[in-house]
């Protein structure tokens, strides 16, 4: 070891001492274990902590733009509210159209505009369930940005994932978008009512969502006529009495 | 396009190690992207300089260690590369099959001066 300076080159004399201690301000490496998305994470174990402490069963819907979450949120309030008292969160880009339709069914709901961003993340969903009497909430649906792909990665403390697919949206979505419908829990097949005018084959979605994900619920639903929409509601009452 | 938040939080990230080991300027960061972290890691890449600008990380190099997804089967055991995303297990067509690699989005290693 080098008298000099401590460090590790025994080979260099003491008279020749030139490096100038170069080493000890040089590059130094640090070893690091830390997930890229370990803050979301955090925040998201912090919502899913104050969700159970206050009671409220929390569902995180996601979907393609135009699968019809919004009418979905309405029919489904409808059925429930106002046994169960709802809340909703809204995620678009822009406007607040979303969050003028759910308030028309009088539960309390809160917009949350991304912006550029193309997902909802754990921290503006902590910030955005602050205006809402969580003590007096039994269910808070987030309706998510419309987008298949980002909103797979970003846990929001929610129970569930809930995956809505339209068939006119064609059959083979759940293996091009396989991340998404591995994250969700239950995927709801939506707008059934137009199957007649389509070439959606049923039977090959629901192989291609079990594929990617073979614990999957699957619900077919119409919003529109309310054909399946009883199943819907009756899984959704058994999971929020548990 | 969530890679620019990602890299955002990894810029964050870098910077607070940094700070911790009393250095102002990051040379060098290596991450782990898994193949099925949803990430890509030429967004990554293609957003690095810009989010890193006027941070400590700039002008760092990007080292992306990408991580190939493996699977195990529930019902056979079998280990496989999954080398598609349509996970099934090779041995016996099983959809129930369990990532044990390819998820990975971390940070390694950082450089500092």
């Amino acid at each position: 070891m080098c008298i000099e300076c401590g460090c590790e080159e025994a080979t260099h004399p003491a008279q020749d001492h030139d490096h100038s201690h170069h080493h000890e301000h040089g590059p130094k490496t640090l070893r690091i274990e830390e997930d890229l998305l370990s803050k979301n994470n955090r925040l998201a174990g912090q919502n899913r902590q104050m969700f159970r402490e206050q009671g409220v069963f929390v569902l995180n819907l996601v979907s393609s733009p135009g699968s019809g979450k919004t009418t979905l949120l309405e029919k489904t309030i409808s059925a429930l509210a106002p046994a169960m008292r709802i809340a909703v969160l809204e995620g678009d880009q822009q406007t607040s159209h979303d969050a003028d339709r759910i308030a028309a069914t009088g539960v309390p709901v809160k917009q949350i505009n991304t912006g550029a961003g193309c997902h909802l993340d754990a921290h503006m969903v902590g910030h955005g369930v602050a205006d809402f009497d969580l003590a007096e909430t039994d269910v808070l649906m987030i309706e998510n940005v419309g987008n298949l792909v980002c909103p797979a990665s970003f846990d929001l403390g929610e129970h569930h994932k809930i995956v809505v697919l339209s068939v006119t949206e064609g059959e083979d979505k759940p293996i091009k978008y396989p991340h998404m419908f591995r994250a969700a829990d239950v995927l709801l097949l939506n707008k059934t009512d137009l199957l007649p005018y389509l070439d959606f084959d049923l039977d090959k979605c629901r192989e291609f969502a079990r594929q990617v994900n073979p614990r999957i619920r699957i619900f077919e639903l119409s919003c529109k006529n309310g054909t399946g929409f009883d199943d819907w509601l009756s899984w959704l009452r058994q999971q929020i009495l548990i | 396009m969530h890679e620019v938040g990602i890299t955002r939080n990894l810029v964050e990230i870098a910077e607070d190690h940094a700070r911790r080991a009393g250095s102002n300027r990051v040379l060098s960061v290596s991450v782990d992207i898994g193949e099925l972290s949803g990430v890509v890691a030429e967004a990554v890449e293609f957003c690095f300089s810009a989010v890193t600008q006027d941070t400590m990380l700039e002008g760092a190099t990007l080292l992306i260690n990408r991580i190939p997804a493996r699977m195990v089967c529930e019902e056979c055991q079998h280990d496989f590369a999954a080398d598609n995303l349509t996970f099934s297990c090779p041995a016996c067509d099983s959809f129930l099959v369990q990532t044990t690699q390819g998820n990975e989005l971390r940070m390694t290693e950082l450089e500092v001066e």
